[in-house]
């Protein structure tokens, strides 16, 4: 299958990108590592007819860790992250996802900016960027912006990225010591999107949580921040029965569709379950019992 | 469209081309290059049967662009033996393990073993499983493949071998 004819640019720095992309408009796109993209352009599910790709761009892949966060470049290859030390060890809810991302092929060639910026539902690590409260940065032609990833995921393949913005950068706020995060992925064999995954990123003070982060990826139009099992279990132990009641809320406040991967009550008992495991996960990571 | 110029390193050669963008690197190696040891399974990113190594990771070349590998080094199958009748050790123990039967993955698979065994070491039948995951066989029920790459890494092993072949990639490829 061949994708539908397009103009291709390869830029060499990111103002260029920014003309390019300002010059041809809604009609240009940017590439990434083009693991989303060139499969929808090759079923011809999409049309686009100017490429702009960042791979000739130097400076976009790095995993720096400084004052306050890891800073992430976005065209840093989604194999990276899975191995990144710093990463395992300051967000290893990251590594996770990194690790269960399609399959190691696609690892090899996809970027952590591309994963995030095409926002597709089931893409995992919009679901982890919530949970641990990232920014991302926004470079457009006057200058650059945050968004948070609270902010960030609108809709299937919508972000808040303006059509004349690329992100550029990751940012991960640390959290405290005692803290720790997970990503609970189902799936039935590698080619599929997962049924349901979840993130979860806690922090501790002694056996209470003080702080949350919960996010799904699949069970609904974009991924889905858990605000109200968030807030429900912080100041809490976490008891066998104060995780089945945050999980309950996840399974409720999620928005399953019943499709070829499983029916909507099969999916919110799949997340019932996924969540407890994430929570413990977390738990036990953030150096709980 | 405009069409663009590339010049992508394959196995050692510089091979240069004007093609269309949309030209996918599989179908480079295989129609401008000539190299039909890269075959294409199912075109959409699952079956693996495309992989090549692109400076030194496999890819599914069916999900990458030619123009996206300008000015990288490519490996395919064809690059992998050292010169006639002699095979790497991840081809040997394809061969001695009967890694295979119809062989339309093999290329594939071959070359995703290649990868995993020269950047890890000791690894274990699970991390094996895991990293041919996108590597997909429709024959062997994949346990064969797995023994054949057991058996390729202690042939590896023996030989100290990986580091040495990719020098010799290097050599080649700046005449």
């Amino acid at each position: 299958m061949i994708p539908p004819p397009f103009d291709y640019f390869a830029p060499t720095d990111i103002q260029e990108a920014l003309d390019l992309l300002n010059k041809y408009g809604e009609e240009a796109k940017i590439l990434a590592g083009g693991q989303s993209l060139m499969p929808l352009l090759k079923a011809r599910i999409t049309t686009i007819p100017y490429l702009i790709s960042l791979s000739e761009i130097r400076g976009l892949s790095y995993i720096d860790e400084r004052k306050g966060a890891l800073h992430i470049g976005a065209m840093t290859l989604d194999c990276d992250i899975e191995l990144s030390g710093i990463i395992k060890k300051r967000f290893p809810i990251l590594a996770d996802a990194a690790g269960q991302l399609a399959d190691p092929l696609v690892r090899n060639m996809g970027t952590i900016g591309g994963n995030i910026s095409h926002a597709d539902p089931s893409n995992d690590l919009p679901a982890v960027m919530n949970a641990i409260g990232a920014t991302m940065i926004a470079k457009g032609r006057k200058g650059s912006r945050e968004i948070n990833a609270s902010d960030f995921f609108i809709d299937t393949f919508t972000t808040a990225l303006d059509h004349g913005e690329i992100l550029t950068e990751i940012r991960l706020p640390f959290w405290g010591n005692s803290s720790g995060g997970s990503y609970v992925k189902f799936k039935k064999g590698t080619w599929n999107f997962s049924v349901a995954a979840v993130a979860v990123q806690l922090e501790l003070d002694g056996k209470k949580v003080i702080r949350s982060g919960i996010a799904t990826t699949s069970v609904g139009p974009r991924t889905l921040k858990m605000e109200k099992a968030e807030k429900f279990i912080i100041g809490k132990e976490l008891t066998e029965d104060t995780i089945k009641q945050a999980a309950e809320m996840v399974a409720r406040d999620s928005q399953p569709a019943s499709d070829s991967y499983g029916s909507e009550e099969y999916k919110r008992e799949i997340l019932r379950r996924i969540t407890t495991d994430a929570i413990k996960n977390a738990h036990k990571r953030a150096g709980g019992e | 469209m405009e069409k663009k110029q590339v010049s992508i390193i394959v196995n050692g050669e510089r091979k240069e081309a004007e093609i269309e963008p949309r030209m996918l690197l599989a179908h480079f190696l295989r129609e401008v290059v000539g190299l039909t040891g890269t075959h294409i399974g199912c075109d959409t990113t699952n079956c693996g049967a495309c992989t090549v190594i692109l400076n030194g990771r496999a890819v599914k070349s069916c999900t990458v662009l030619a123009v996206q590998a300008n000015n990288t080094k490519i490996l395919t199958i064809e690059g992998l033996s050292r010169g006639q009748n002699k095979l790497h050790p991840v081809q040997k123990a394809f061969v001695d393990k009967q890694g295979f039967q119809c062989g339309y993955c093999t290329s594939g698979m071959i070359l995703t073993s290649y990868w995993l065994l020269k950047n890890r070491k000791n690894v274990s039948e699970e991390e094996i499983r895991a990293a041919i995951s996108g590597n997909l066989c429709r024959c062997t029920g994949y346990d064969s493949i797995v023994e054949s790459i057991k058996e390729a890494q202690e042939m590896m092993k023996e030989e100290g071998d990986a580091l040495e072949h990719e020098q010799e990639i290097t050599v080649r490829s700046k005449r």
